[in-house]
């Protein structure tokens, strides 16, 4: 009980911190010798200790089960693991807000302890915009989302986790996405700063890299989670599905790597300040833009409805007010940039560079609009449709061919000019090596539409360069090299398990047996178990083919009980080449179970890949530090 | 960026969408279906929840001037909150409701009706979801109102509240 006013009492104290920390750095700013650095870092650690004081509250609030706060009442029961009461404190709206705001804190603090080689007024303005950020979150989190509700009186039992989050990746899943989205607003303020004071040049982006790279990898590495957690415990068969929510992931993922590209070429080249800041921005505001269309429940997506429109209304007018801001800043201070007249070659790195960078946001305007333009179309004509995947693959797929090119070449022409590409020779045996190799599939596999052919080609050859890259005696730039040859590695493998998947779904009784490919598919037996928080019932297969190997496949439904609920645990056995997947589902009113068994080629290659991808920001982070 | 009026267009822009998003909140659970012409509900045919025979929309939506068939199930939260409005409903007006019951078990959705009371007067069986889809349901809870000549009056996204419960008591009384 007491807890919950600590919390309370927590936020509120953070709050006037937050303020005096606002203003002390409006005012250090116009009197600079009214300064002392060494407050305003007590400052900001104060207020990240407070964050931390109130999550640590409602995280023992969960472990000891304390049904007199609404939130936990609402997201946790007595019977739940211990595991799962620690991690059901951000499996909520108002818990998941809690963490990111200790982030944000936790951010700024870092921010200013680290930036010491940066001019004075820079890095107060770039506290000054991220004490707003941390204010509006503050206030959103006291007013339409405060975690710390009191109820009385005190239920007995609480309504219980969604079991379908009940799961380890998911306990993690969230706080890494939350480090990736939450960095990306220093980086936003930070170049706002930057524009007002006219910093925005070589040196800035020396600095800000590092936060860039880790809002890149972080932000990664949570998307990757998300999508292995859909994959396992979804039981749906995939691993993305073009979903709002995943779209809305992915956006600021593609806005931060191309910023993340602009960032590298500013800092060697002088060039594209404007698109640094606006990426910048743009990163951070889809993030916010995220939340609100997920958190508002403007999007309409197959599941219950419970939302809360004031929440909607305050992060909408929360996100605007950024945007305005942003923009009116940009108008004004965009004469401060540095002006040069350097040109640009088309056979150089910056060029490709720049080049992609377009792609990119064209990649980008495909998805957001594929996401929010239903939300228009609704609201200016009420009708509703829904957008999905055959849309983004018609738009997507063919524009991925000449970015899979520029992709695999950039990386081996040299900045500024290349009068003669040195290894031309090299470039163009793999192009014919890769045009061979495809030329192979095809024949092997024709019915393989003719867009996906090529993109098959463009991506081997950007497979074969990344490998080649590998071998390179002279300096080598791992990080690029290892992300790149992931990339590649995940258009491969998407590719190939999209064209050589087999599926077969059958209904099925314990005894039954059906034939698939080269595959005999028995359903031995049944049995029902019983485990802390759910009934478990297991069906125990056995698939043989034609060498008579066999494999005992044990998938699972599973019944909890608080809040009741029936998810399916699907019997996933993975090797290099493939993934077998087989799941069952209950018939109801029936006595046979409905079976689906998948063969998904290549499965695994795209967690790998995905790993390869942030690995390179992983070697970029720790590069920085060493030096 | 030197030319204005590339600014004034980006700035009309985001205004313009935040009054998109502004009014995509206010209004998105709540429309009606006279500006896309009136829309005849579907003549379905399912399975009765309790005597599993096979029924036809045709046969019970009669003897009424308005309908209201509401998408529910036992597992969704948001319908337990709303149910209580079905039971007013059912009280203070001739309005006849037919449920459908959307993706649930059979026992677990009596344990619910044994629960909260049972304001249907027919309960059809959903169980794949495909009927649901059928009618351009988007979730659940859903309700649609049908006027006598089975057409679909409103559209209601989302569990019946206070303020909604009295819009759907208002359409009732206008037309009467």
């Amino acid at each position: 009980m007491i807890l919950n006013y600590i919390g309370n009492f927590a936020l509120f104290f953070c709050l006037i911190l937050s303020s005096i920390i606002f203003f002390t750095s409006i005012s250090s700013l116009n009197n600079k010798n009214s300064f002392f650095k060494r407050n305003l870092n007590e400052l900001l650690f104060f207020k990240f200790f407070f964050t931390f004081l109130s999550f640590f509250s409602l995280v023992i609030l969960f472990i000891n089960s304390e049904f007199s706060n609404e939130t936990v009442l609402n997201n946790s029961h007595i019977s739940k693991p211990l595991f799962y009461k620690i991690s059901g404190t951000w499996g909520n709206h108002e818990g998941s807000l809690l963490l990111w705001l200790l982030i944000l804190t936790f951010c700024a603090f870092f921010y200013f302890l680290k930036s010491k080689n940066r001019p004075l007024d820079e890095r107060l303005l770039t506290v000054m915009f991220q004490e707003l950020i941390i204010i509006g979150f503050l206030f959103f989190l006291l007013k339409a989302s405060n975690p710390f509700n009191i109820i009385f009186p005190v239920p007995n039992e609480g309504m219980g986790l969604n079991p379908i989050l009940q799961d380890p990746l998911l306990a993690i899943h969230p706080p890494i996405l939350y480090l990736g989205y939450v960095s990306t607003s220093i980086v936003f303020s930070s170049s706002l700063a930057g524009l007002m004071r006219g910093n925005i040049n070589n040196f800035w982006a020396k600095h800000i890299k590092s936060w860039v790279y880790i809002s890149w990898t972080f932000l990664t590495l949570g998307i990757l989670l998300g999508s292995i957690w859909a994959y396992y415990e979804l039981g749906w068969g995939g691993f993305w599905f073009w979903d709002p929510v995943e779209n809305i992931s992915l956006m600021p993922w593609l806005s931060l790597t191309a910023l993340l590209h602009c960032i590298l070429v500013l800092e060697k080249r002088s060039i594209l300040h404007s698109w640094t800041v606006i990426l910048s921005i743009i990163t951070f505001t889809l993030g916010i833009c995220g939340t609100f269309l997920v958190r508002s429940g403007i999007l309409n997506s197959i599941h219950t409805f419970a939302n809360d429109p004031e929440r909607g209304l305050y992060i909408l007018f929360f996100l605007f007010f950024l945007i305005f801001l942003s923009i009116l800043i940009y108008f004004i201070y965009e004469d401060k940039f540095e002006t040069n007249n350097k040109n640009l070659n088309f056979y150089s790195k910056d060029f490709s560079i720049i080049l992609n960078n377009w792609f990119v946001m064209y990649f980008l305007s495909v998805i957001l609009i594929g996401t929010i333009y239903p939300i228009f179309l609704e609201v200016l004509s009420n009708e509703k449709i829904s957008v999905g995947p055959p849309f983004f693959n018609k738009l997507i797929i063919p524009f991925l061919i000449p970015f899979l090119i520029f992709m695999s070449i950039g990386p081996n022409l040299k900045w500024i000019k290349n009068n003669k590409l040195s290894n031309k020779l090299n470039l163009i045996f793999i192009f014919i090596l890769s045009i061979v190799i495809t030329i192979f599939v095809y024949r092997f596999y024709s019915s393989v539409a003719l867009n996906i052919t090529i993109l098959l080609a463009v991506s081997f050859y950007l497979f074969f360069v990344t490998i080649k890259d590998f071998a390179k005696k002279n300096y080598k730039n791992y990080s690029q090299m290892f992300s790149h040859f992931g990339f590649s590695l995940l258009v491969l493998s998407i590719l190939m398990n999209s064209i050589f998947s087999n599926e077969v779904t059958s209904n099925m009784q314990v005894g039954d047996e059906i034939k698939f490919l080269d595959k005999n598919i028995k359903l031995q037996r049944l049995e029902n178990t019983k485990e802390a928080n759910f009934l478990k019932l297991i069906a125990h297969f056995k698939i043989e083919d034609k060498d008579k190997i066999e494999l005992l496949f044990k998938p699972e439904i599973r019944i909890y009980d608080k809040p009741e609920t029936i998810t399916s645990e699907a019997a996933i056995k993975t090797d290099i080449f493939r993934d077998r997947f087989l799941v069952i589902n209950l018939v109801k009113e029936n006595d046979y179970l409905n079976v689906r068994y998948q063969e998904k080629p290549f499965m695994i290659w795209i967690w790998i890949s995905a790993i390869f991808i942030s690995l390179g920001g992983i070697i970029n982070i720790f590069k920085k530090n060493e030096k | 960026m030197k030319n204005k009026y590339l600014k004034i267009f980006i700035i009309i822009f985001f205004i313009f969408s935040f009054f998109i998003f502004y009014y995509g909140l206010k209004q998105k659970d709540l429309y009606t279906t006279e500006n896309s012409g009136i829309q005849k509900f579907p003549n379905l045919t399912l399975h009765d929840f309790f005597t599993n025979k096979q029924t036809s929309f045709e046969d019970i939506l009669i003897d009424s001037n308005y309908y209201l068939v509401n998408i529910w199930s036992s597992w969704c939260l948001p319908c337990r909150d709303e149910h209580i409005y079905l039971t007013q409903l059912k009280k203070n007006s001739s309005v006849k409701i037919i449920g459908i019951n959307y993706k649930d078990k059979k026992n677990n959705a009596e344990k619910f009706l044994d629960e909260f009371g049972n304001p249907y007067e027919y309960i059809l069986n959903d169980k794949d979801g495909i009927a649901s889809i059928e009618i351009g349901a988007y979730g659940v809870p859903e309700s649609f109102i049908l006027n006598k000549q089975k057409e679909i009056v409103k559209k209601i996204i989302g569990p019946i509240d206070q303020k909604k419960f009295k819009t759907v008591l208002k359409i009732m009384k206008n037309e009467n």
